[in-house]
This record gives C-alpha cells, sequence and structure tokens, in this order.
C-alpha cells in the first residue's frame, strides 16, 4: 500500500464522526475539520513510530507536521520512515 | 519483594489456599480463610481495588466465588490455565494502573516468582501473610476521600460502559454523544481538598508535571488572590467519574501560568482531555494575558507532552533538570468536543 493510503486508512480508523460525512483530501487539515478527538494525537504519534519506525522527537511534536495526510506523509519522508512493515 | 513505597491500588488474589482453605477442582469443601472478608471490606472502604488471578475452570470459580458472595468485590478476574504473569498483565492493562501499584498474594512461590519474573515492579506477598494486609503502609492510603470509598462502583460502571462501548456499532462520535457527559468545572472548596491531594499522588499518565502537593499546600493556593485552583467532575448516564481533573494557576499582571494541570487516566478514552485546556486558554484569552505551562517529563507522561504541543504550545525554555515552560500565543484553542455538556461555576 502506498504510505498515503496507509496514512488515511489510520485516520479513517480513528475517525469520530461516520466515514461517509468525513470527506477529506489529503491537503485538508484533519484538526480544524472536527474530524479527531484529543485522543487522536496520541495515537497518530504510536501509529507513525510502530508501523513506521520513526522515533518522534520532541522537536517534531508541532501539529503542522501532523494536520493532513500530506503533511504526515512528508513528516515520514523526511525522517527516513515509511518502509513496508512485516 | 519490590521495594516500592508506591500505594497499593490494587490486590489480587489467588484462590485455592489463598482466598479459601482446599482446592475447588478436586471438589473439595473450600472454605473461605477466616477473617479474609474483613480483609478485602477493610481494603475496598480504603478505595483498594481487588482482583484474582487463579488457574481453575472459569464456570466453577466464580459460581463459589457467587455462592460466597464475594462477586462484587472482583474486578476483571482471571481465571484459567494461561501463566498468571499473563493474568496480571491484562488486570493492570484493564484498570489502567502502573504494575508497581499492584499487590499479587499466592500461596504458591512458583506463582510469586513466575509473576515477579514478567513484573519485576510487582509486589507479591505469601497468602499466610493475608491478615497483614490491613496493617501495611502501603495499603493505608494517606486520605480516603468520597471518590476512594466509591472507586469499586466507579470501576464497575466503566466495565458497563466498555462492554456497551464494544457492542457499539457506528461512530465513536455518537457513542460518546449516547453517554449523555457533563463536563463540571469550577473553583476548589475546602471539601475538594483531599481529593486534590489524591489526584496528584496517584495520577501518572495525564500529569503534566507529576509534583505532588499537600493538603494544606493545596488550601493555601486555594485562599490565595494570586491563584486559582480549579477541579473538574465528569458524569454520565451511567453515573459520576468523580472529580477527575485539577489545575493550579499562578496568577500575575501579565501571565497566567499553569503550575499543575493533570486528569485521571479513567477518563482518557472519553475523549475529554482537552476540555480544561481550552477552558484555561479561553479564560485566559478573555483576560487579556499571555499563558503559560509547566511541563515535566516523567516516565509516563508523554501523552500531556503531545496534548501541550498539539495545542500549539511552545517550548520556552528548557532548564538542566529538564523543567520545560511552555507558551501559548492563545491564537488557536480547540473547541469543546460536541459530545460534552461543560458548565463553568
Amino acid at each position: 500500500m502506498e504510505l498515503k493510503d496507509k496514512i488515511r486508512k489510520f485516520i479513517e480508523n480513528n475517525l469520530v464522526v461516520f466515514e461517509d460525512e468525513a470527506e477529506f483530501e489529503d491537503s485538508d487539515n484533519i484538526f480544524e475539520m472536527g474530524f479527531v478527538n484529543s485522543l487522536f494525537a496520541m495515537k497518530l504519534v504510536n501509529y507513525i513510530e510502530s508501523e513506521m519506525g520513526i522515533q518522534v522527537a520532541n522537536d517534531d511534536l508541532e501539529i503542522s507536521n501532523f494536520n493532513s495526510v500530506d503533511r504526515i506523509a512528508e513528516f515520514i519522508n523526511t525522517k527516513g520512515g515509511g518502509a513496508p512493515s512485516q | 519483594m519490590a521495594e516500592s513505597t508506591k500505594e497499593i491500588k490494587c490486590v489480587v488474589w489467588d484462590l485455592d489456599n489463598t482466598l479459601w482453605d482446599g482446592t475447588l477442582v478436586e471438589h473439595d469443601d473450600v472454605k473461605l480463610k477466616p477473617g479474609v472478608v474483613d480483609v478485602i471490606e477493610t481494603l475496598d472502604s480504603r478505595g483498594i481495588l481487588h482482583s484474582i488471578s487463579s488457574k481453575n475452570n472459569y464456570d466453577d470459580a466464580m459460581e463459589k466465588i457467587k455462592q460466597l458472595g464475594l462477586e462484587e468485590y472482583f474486578l476483571y478476574p482471571e481465571i484459567h490455565w494461561n501463566a498468571k504473569s499473563s493474568s496480571l498483565g491484562r488486570i493492570r492493562e484493564n484498570i489502567n494502573i502502573a504494575m508497581d501499584t499492584i499487590l499479587f498474594i499466592d500461596d504458591q512461590p512458583f506463582e510469586r516468582e513466575e509473576v515477579e519474573s514478567e513484573h519485576p515492579d510487582i509486589t507479591t506477598i505469601d497468602a499466610a501473610e493475608y491478615k497483614k494486609l490491613p496493617d501495611l503502609l502501603r495499603l493505608n492510603p494517606r486520605f480516603i476521600t468520597r471518590d476512594s470509598k466509591k472507586r469499586r462502583k466507579m470501576y464497575l460502571d466503566d466495565i458497563k460502559r466498555k462492554v456497551e462501548e464494544e457492542d457499539y456499532e457506528g461512530p465513536q462520535e455518537e457513542f460518546l454523544a449516547s453517554l449523555n457527559m457533563h463536563f463540571v468545572i469550577h473553583d476548589a472548596k475546602e471539601e475538594d481538598l483531599k481529593r486534590a491531594e489524591e489526584l496528584t499522588v496517584r495520577t501518572n499518565q495525564l500529569n503534566a508535571t507529576g509534583l505532588t502537593y499537600d493538603y494544606d499546600e493545596l488550601d493555601a493556593f486555594r485562599l490565595s488572590e494570586k491563584h486559582k485552583l480549579l477541579v473538574c467532575e465528569l458524569t454520565d448516564k451511567y453515573g459520576s467519574y468523580g472529580k477527575i481533573g485539577l489545575a493550579l494557576i499562578e496568577i500575575s499582571e501579565e501571565y497566567r501560568h499553569l503550575k499543575l494541570m493533570l486528569m485521571s487516566c479513567r477518563v482518557m478514552a472519553r475523549g475529554v482531555g482537552t476540555v480544561l485546556l481550552s477552558h484555561i486558554m479561553q479564560e485566559t484569552k478573555k483576560a487579556g494575558k499571555k499563558l503559560l505551562a509547566d511541563f515535566k517529563h516523567t516516565n509516563r507522561n508523554r501523552q500531556m507532552y503531545v496534548g501541550y504541543k498539539f495545542a500549539n504550545f511552545k517550548e520556552k525554555s528548557c532548564d538542566e533538570k529538564g523543567n520545560i515552560l511552555f507558551e501559548s500565543d492563545l491564537s488557536m484553542i480547540q473547541p469543546f468536543p460536541p459530545y460534552i455538556d461543560i458548565k463553568i461555576f
């Protein structure tokens, strides 16, 4: 699966609204759209660390790195992660 | 035995020759150990939870427990033939507490050692010592609050919620809305202080600094004009979760400074984590001040760090001891979740 598809799937599995109500583009800010709640941030960080093999440092923990599919993919690529997990 | 001095939050009991004399699968007419119910009730009244880790047939053992009228005391019993270390792991996860706050009591050295080898932070004790439990320092919490006495009931409510949540088909927000949650934020009153101290001692995961404050310190903050001490309570259709959140704010000319912020991990799954922070941010913005917040990494509070960062706080400084000072320009404040009714007094 492509990296962006994986990220999208993870987000869709953690939406707090019905999937068919939650249409979002890869560039949409999922936090501003209210599709996710306070728990999501930690789940997302855990997901990136365990599935993508990246250690997210304190300095990387900026919402701007994580607020859309595009930004998350960009962050993972910058950190050299995203190799297909076994 | 581990050398922790942390208060024990849960006692996990073996059954055969620990809770009762005799072995159930050998069709013994098992008899409760003399005085063991008193021990359980005494600890329960102090807000200490109980669970079971026993190698037995589940149905037979639970039937016996019911006959003895004890089933309401035991949360998440683990009764099967698998390793007890895995049972303790699941109990820890279900109750959502740290291993160093669990006491495991079993008559068999083998079982105690097997559990200790997997969970070095746990405390174990020989069943022969059961009468001493109420006297152990770690089983004598400094305060026994209304919340601690109701703790078992609150966990039993949680089990009902979990069952309903697992059976729920549809989006999480709809489930959360169906709980009919009310979140109340108010200035701490004198009767809240014991619970406030208890929260600073008991809360690990959603705790910004890990600092503990005692009753007198909190009382002084409550009365000080330079401080605000806020307490939160969450209720839903099942009942109250009790007082589950606490914030201490220092007020100065230019700033409001969050010295302490914590939220009980029992409400973590309810998506209420940002409510208190958003409220404080809104109030600070209204007052035309800036908001600072203290943070210190402990080994368990990363979620709180992530919470501040995703609420758009920036690290303003960090000293050599790892004390972080966050600042928010309040340009982005997360709205309250739509599925919670929020009242502020």
